[in-house]
């Protein structure tokens, strides 16, 4: 039997009118000017002020960034946006919530060794929780996965899509059942107290009920936490991605999947494992958010998710170091947005950063055209 | 016998595209599978390597019935292919290529022995060690490709269309070498459109024709038939 081979058509390119065009690039730029106006006036008026945003800023980034990792390296392997990993970051906090609360998991080092300095028994016992909390979200993504995706892994991607959104809604309104994680605001209590710098002619160590000078920046450990924690996951995610077995697997199973299983990689288990790597990740920033942010309820999850999602969009899916590049942003504009345009517009921001990405290079600030397969 | 294979009917979809053939491979040998675009030669080799699924029909490896087992399995059996065009992992270097051609091997001094002897048939992949798959020329990316199939020792190495856009020296270079890799132990089974230069290295040969098989015999044979010279060798 003959294939018949029908000649391709040639895709038809839209071009937009060029006059339209012209508007469009003309509105962007005027965009630009207004927002570096903005920041610039505030950077000269207040610059305190302006360092204290920038600082805000971070502290969001850098927890978004956590997350945004997630959801960049499961769209690498699976071409999946994983919804549900903005819910994996709320059970997250809530399992380091009932760790510190019901069993004082973050005292455990001093309850067996009472005489154990004390700054060491914390750090140890709020270690724990965060890798108790990192170990239930891994078991709870992977069991996703293996429930949820896999079986569509042949499926159109809209239909794992689809899914996805589905998981996330269930595992919000189970949490919202009395019996589970109930709908109250729960204020959160620390493993560990905030310890504050503030900085005006040197550094000093706030006393409780202490309130800082007007011209001083201030700075906490938890801070100082989330920065020295993301950058060692970010290190950790290096080493794993460029220098360890599975971590080649995986950039090649995210390449191209039947060649992976002719070199007899375990396609499954190394979505498996990306998907555990990414939940841990979003365990961690829970945990880290919870604590930055000292109430938790269970839809904490649901705006925190779909900002690092706008950030991995914005540093270019599929690329660990655009999400991290792509959240620092997200967390700038977000603070600047809450102090200079308004508080409210602090979650409309991240949808307009991501019309404008979609609008001007969609492909995200690292990534490549993607090469659309037939 | 190293290879069995029991009419095998393969379809994609509605599409018949092997109409039940058989053929083997004995150890040491090299077999060549020739015949136009579109014959089935391709589906053959990912059938045999567990990337597509027949319909019915056997696939028998060293005794064993591996018809279904999957291609992460069949890797770890001692069968390696090379895919058609290539398909090297284009953002990974060279070394990355090669180590996820020697995925199922653990031990890291093996993996690296191996390396070396990739290299010596192709010290040109060694020049090229630290560059990204996608940035090497098309001999060069067959050569990783072939190599890549080499690391994880396979007794049968399947080869799809090797000399697939290569100039004519690049040709030779490439089918001596599969020469050499036969001469040191392993088995081969080659496709090719390129049915001159397959046949002057194999030892036996199937001529393919719309999923079936036409001919077969000593490559010798096959390059004397009158059907094949017109049909396949331009004569």
């Amino acid at each position: 039997m003959q294939l018949q081979i029908r000649p391709k058509k040639p895709p038809i390119i839209v071009r937009p009118n060029s006059f339209l065009a012209w508007i469009g690039r003309a509105f962007m730029i005027l965009l630009a000017l207004v927002v570096s106006y903005i920041l610039i006036r505030n950077l000269i008026e207040k610059p305190l002020f302006f360092v204290t945003n920038v600082i805000n800023g971070l502290q969001l980034g850098f927890v978004y960034a956590l997350i945004a990792l997630g959801y960049t390296m499961v769209y690498g392997i699976v071409k999946l946006i994983n919804f549900a990993h903005g819910d994996v970051f709320m059970v997250g906090a809530f399992v380091s919530f009932f760790a510190i609360e019901r069993f004082d998991l973050h005292q455990w080092p001093l309850k067996i060794f009472p005489t154990m300095n004390s700054f060491i028994a914390i750090g140890i016992g709020t270690i724990t929780t965060i890798l108790l909390s990192m170990l239930v979200c891994v078991l709870m993504a992977v069991t996703i996965e293996r429930v949820a995706y896999k079986p569509l892994r042949d499926a159109p991607r809209i239909a794992a899509l689809i899914t996805a959104i589905g998981v996330s809604f269930f595992l919000e309104y189970f949490g919202l059942l009395d019996f589970v994680f109930s709908a109250r605001f729960i204020p959160y209590e620390r493993p560990f107290d905030v310890v504050t710098w503030y900085i005006s002619d040197g550094i000093h160590r706030m006393q409780s009920g202490e309130t800082p000078p007007d011209n001083a920046i201030v700075v906490s450990n938890i801070l100082i936490i989330i920065i020295l924690s993301t950058l060692a996951v970010l290190l950790f995610l290096q080493f794993l991605v460029h220098r360890t077995k599975i971590g080649v697997a995986m950039r090649a199973a995210s390449f191209d999947k039947p060649t992976a299983r002719l070199m007899g990689i375990q396609v499954d288990q190394v979505i498996s494992f990306t998907f555990a790597i990414g939940a841990a990740f979003a365990g961690l920033g829970g945990v880290l958010y919870a604590i930055a942010y000292p109430s938790i309820k269970t839809l904490m999850g649901v705006y925190p998710g779909l900002k690092a999602f706008v950030a991995a969009v914005l540093g270019g899916i599929g690329s660990i170091p655009g999400a991290f590049v792509g959240a620092l942003i997200m967390g700038q504009a977000e603070s600047m947005t809450a102090s200079y345009i308004s508080t409210p517009m602090r979650d409309a921001i991240a949808f307009t950063i991501l019309i404008l990405v979609l609008l001007v290079r969609p492909t995200g600030i690292f990534g490549e055209p993607e090469k659309e397969k037939a | 016998m190293l290879l069995e294979v029991k009419d095998l009917q393969v379809y994609y979809g509605a599409i018949h595209a092997l109409h039940g053939i058989s053929f083997d491979i004995a150890e040491g040998e090299i077999v060549t599978l020739i015949g136009a675009n579109g014959a089935g030669k391709s589906t053959t080799l990912r059938t045999i390597s567990g990337l597509i699924r027949p319909r019915s029909g056997q696939v028998i490896y060293k005794g064993e019935d591996i018809t279904f087992a999957p291609a992460e399995q069949i890797v770890r059996k001692g069968i390696s292919q090379v895919p058609e065009g290539r398909k090297i992992f284009a953002p990974l270097t060279v070394k990355e290529n090669l180590e996820m051609g020697a995925y199922i091997i653990k031990d890291k001094a093996e993996t690296n022995r191996l390396m070396e002897r990739v290299f010596k048939s192709f010290p040109r992949l060694k020049e090229r060690i630290n560059q990204l798959g996608g940035t090497l020329s098309g001999g060069e990316q067959q050569m990783l490709a072939t190599g890549r199939g080499m690391m994880s020792k396979p007794n049968l190495l399947l080869l799809d269309e090797p000399s697939m856009g290569l100039s004519p020296i690049l040709v030779q270079e490439i089918f001596s070498i599969i020469k050499e890799i036969n001469a040191q132990g392993t088995s081969i089974l080659l496709v090719e459109q390129n049915a001159q230069m397959a046949l002057s290295i194999a030892h036996r040969a199937y001529v393919l024709e719309t999923g079936s098989i036409l001919l077969s015999g000593p490559a010798k044979e096959i390059a004397e038939n009158p059907q094949v010279k017109a049909a396949y060798l331009g004569v």
